[in-house]
């Protein structure tokens, strides 16, 4: 079998995917106390429609979008509202959160959920339910999916493709959706499939996950759904959007256009699941999958995560620390966020929580640049990552652009494989922020 | 518990540090440099011992006007090791002392503080303090130990080629063949190999220095893109050309011979795949490769001099800026078509 890849740049971090988990015990416990920010997402933060004191059932709505670029949030667990206080959020920011207490009765948990029918719905009504279930990006970059559903008149869809590349280490929860809930995940593509009406549906992961693939496979052939499994060489950054799309398709998307552009929609493989329970069962976006990793955790493992259950709660499930770690992360370490303490939520967009060890990762001195070139060799967009670091340094914004600064994805592989140990995605990050809001004064 | 590390993207690494790459190369080059002190005697011990603490003494210095710590990222010593190594393996009265000390302060001084130090350079700091004591003292820099002895000899094999090349009118078919007629030390390919041969202190023994360069091959330290393009230009062009110097025409040059001498195989390695001084991305460093291999020829051939290594790298050094802005790799999402698949 060939495997697509994109053709230039990419790393191989070790993988340590440590895929534990059992079938019978997905779910991991609920929260005694949930902290459900009202910004998860892309966009406006939802308003807040409850009180300190209000009972709240399990899915009732506790944040209204404000906006189109905007989603709802919803209760993950029924009790009482006994706060709405700020919350630093993994990204570092702060946004209002709901404190919920949980008490009372679970409408769902533990129940077999009724199967709605919506074969005769239209597409109008079926983005309005993924609008109402909150439903966003669950790969990381949380971008309201009805926007993304709702095609410019006129547009005809080629490809849409799924992204279940997963090429962060540590990380395995798509992975283990695929092989729990290979026919829901269909059922997904469906309701997709009437919605935006693609001509092909393809789904591209790394070679790693074959057994998950195949599974998917046999369930469309099951469900007579005209969709493909696409198999990815194991680089890093495989499942970055333009990297996924290039592979699969051969085609790049323009700088600064959107993949529409070539004819393109691309959604995360935990997205169309939450998809299938918000059309089939009803179900707002409340839980998804989590990879509890990382080698100072003791029982690393995935697991079915309420949102607003916090890292604390779910590293003492995983039976605690064996070892102090140096970095916790929410998300895969490539991409993903520190955080400082451990008390941060689970949101919408938290694929894992990765706990690593001072061996793990490898920290050391920055030194001058070297001039190696390895940056170059990691990066996945062309770039000269050493010298857009030095210009932005040297306060040399328009030449940083116009080398290409914001066609960075941010990956991080050029970070990765610096010997100077230079924070370049930190820079990258500072330059374009720098340059939006020049932009933004004048 | 409570100390954890907030950091931007990305949260861990290959591990690879300056700190690595540095005291990899040393350790590459030690067995050859050993060898050097077995067969060349004390006085090339300290001669190599002048060069590193004249390199670091140079850089705690250069520390301490510019409040930086760079002594311990490994760099200092590489040079001042580079340098060392390549040393005549003596010297007449103090020349010991002061002509590896202005190698190194220029190194360290000139070639790479006065540039801004670690990465500023512009050419290879070993190489640049070299050259300049070669010029300086030419004298001292060209007097030769036969190894495993005391005595001292005129040339290296190279240089007893390229002088009993002047006015030359036997019949030797190689430069081996001549050495053996002009010199009364004949030299074999496996004296060369071994490095039983007179040289600098930690060129001589091909056999180290490849197990050296294996090593860093293995740890991705250098980069195939520049030893290989070097090797196969010099390698063509010798066997083209060289022949003609003994009457033999073209198409028959001894490339083992000039592969296994002199500075080649420590140029090739060590030296020219340098990260700093050598351009950044694959198709940059194929272009300086086969630069530095077709200048190596030319200046070993044709040049005064009988080597070139050294010569060669800097001439090249210098135009890497060049080489690195018309090699930028192409940036993705800027094809109309959207390029082909693959």
């Amino acid at each position: 079998m060939k495997l697509k890849s994109f053709p230039k740049g990419g790393i191989h971090p070790p993988h340590r995917k440590n895929r534990v988990y059992s079938s019978d015990d997905l779910n991991a416990s609920l929260p005694k106390i949930a902290v459900i920010p009202l910004s998860q997402h892309i966009g406006a933060p939802a308003k807040c429609v409850v009180n300190v004191g209000d009972i709240v059932k399990e899915d009732d709505l506790l944040g209204e979008a404000t906006g189109f670029v905007s989603s709802n949030i919803h209760a993950s667990v029924p009790g009482e509202v006994i706060e709405i206080k700020d919350q630093f959020l993994p990204s570092g920011r702060v946004s209002k959160a709901v404190v919920i207490e949980t008490k009372g009765e679970f409408s769902r948990l533990g129940k077999d959920l009724d199967k709605y029918t919506w074969e005769d719905l239209s597409n109008a009504e079926l983005i309005q339910i993924v609008k109402d279930a909150g439903i966003v990006g669950m790969g990381g970059a949380t971008f309201p999916t009805h926007v993304k559903l709702t095609l410019p008149d006129n547009v005809k869809l080629k490809h849409l493709i799924i992204n279940a590349a997963e090429c962060e280490p540590y990380l395995t929860s798509d992975h283990v959706l695929m092989l729990e809930c290979s026919n829901e995940i269909t059922e997904g593509l469906k309701i997709l499939k009437k919605i935006l009406d693609p001509e092909y549906i393809q789904v591209g992961m790394e070679i790693n996950k074959e057994d998950a693939g195949d599974k998917l496979t046999e369930s469309f052939k099951l469900a007579n759904l005209d969709a493909s499994v696409v198999f990815l060489k194991n680089k890093y950054p495989q499942g970055a959007e333009k990297n996924l799309v290039r592979a699969i398709i051969g085609k790049e998307i323009p700088s600064g256009k959107l993949p529409i552009s070539v004819g393109v929609i691309n959604l995360n493989i935990s997205t169309v699941y939450a998809i299938y329970e918000a059309v089939v069962l009803h179900r707002p976006l409340v839980e998804r999958f989590i990879t509890i990793g990382g080698g100072a955790v003791k029982n690393p493992g995935v697991y079915r995560v309420r949102i607003g259950t916090s890292a604390r709660a779910l590293i003492e499930e995983c039976g605690g620390f064996n070892e102090e770690p140096v970095k916790v992360i929410f998300g895969g370490p490539m991409m993903g966020f520190t955080v400082f303490d451990l008390d941060v939520p689970v949101t919408k967009g938290t694929s894992g929580i990765i706990a690593l060890t001072a061996k793990e990762v490898k920290s050391a001195n920055t030194t001058n640049c070297l001039k190696c070139g390895r940056c170059i060799d990691g990066c996945p967009m062309g770039l000269v990552p050493s010298r857009l670091y030095k210009l932005i340094d040297h306060h040399q914004l328009d030449e940083a652009i116009k080398s290409g600064l914001n066609d960075c994805v941010e990956c991080g592989s050029c970070a990765y494989n610096c010997p100077a140990h230079l924070f370049l995605v930190q820079k990258f990050r500072a330059g374009k922020s720098i340059e939006r809001r020049s932009k933004g004064a004048k | 518990m409570d100390k954890l590390k907030v950091s931007s993207s990305p949260q861990f690494h290959n591990g690879d540090s300056t700190f690595s790459v540095m005291w990899s190369v040393s350790l590459a080059l030690l067995p050859s440099t050993i060898w050097g002190f077995i067969v060349f005697g004390l006085s090339s011990l300290w001669i190599v011992v002048v060069s590193i603490l004249s390199a670091l003494c140079g850089e705690y210095i250069l520390n301490k006007i510019y409040k930086k710590n760079t002594l311990n990222d490994g760099s200092a010593f590489l040079t001042g090791l580079l340098i060392g190594m390549n040393m005549p393996p003596m010297m007449n009265g103090f020349a010991w002392l002061y002509v590896p000390i202005g190698a190194s302060f220029f190194a360290i001084f000139i070639v790479k503080w006065a540039f801004g130090g670690l990465g500023n350079n512009w050419m290879n700091p070993a190489l640049g303090g070299r050259v300049f004591v070669f010029f300086s003292w030419t004298k001292h820099m060209t007097l030769w130990k036969v190894p495993m002895t005391d005595a001292v000899t005129g040339a290296t094999p190279l240089g007893a080629v390229k002088s009993g090349l002047l006015g030359y009118s036997g019949s030797a078919s190689g430069p081996l063949d001549l050495l053996n007629e002009v010199s009364k030390d004949s030299v074999s390919y496996l004296d060369l190999f071994l490095g039983k041969i007179g040289g600098s202190i930690g060129e001589v023994s091909a056999l180290l220095l490849l197990i050296g360069a294996i090593f860093l091959i293995i740890k991705k330290i250098i980069r195939w893109e520049i030893y290989v393009p070097y090797l196969v230009v010099f390698a063509v062009f010798i066997w083209i050309f060289d022949g003609n110097r003994f009457g033999s025409g073209y198409f028959s040059g001894d490339v083992l011979f000039h592969i296994l001498s002199g500075g080649l195989i420590l140029g090739v390695f060590f030296m020219a795949t340098d990260m700093v001084t050598s351009p950044l991305t694959s198709k940059g460093m194929i272009i300086y490769g086969t630069g530095c291999g077709f200048l190596t020829f030319l200046f070993r051939i044709y040049g005064a001099n009988p080597e070139g290594v050294s010569l060669a790298i800097i001439v090249m050094n210098i135009i890497v800026p060049l080489i690195n802005r018309y090699t930028k790799p192409r940036l993705f999402g800027y094809v109309s078509d959207g390029g082909s698949n693959e």
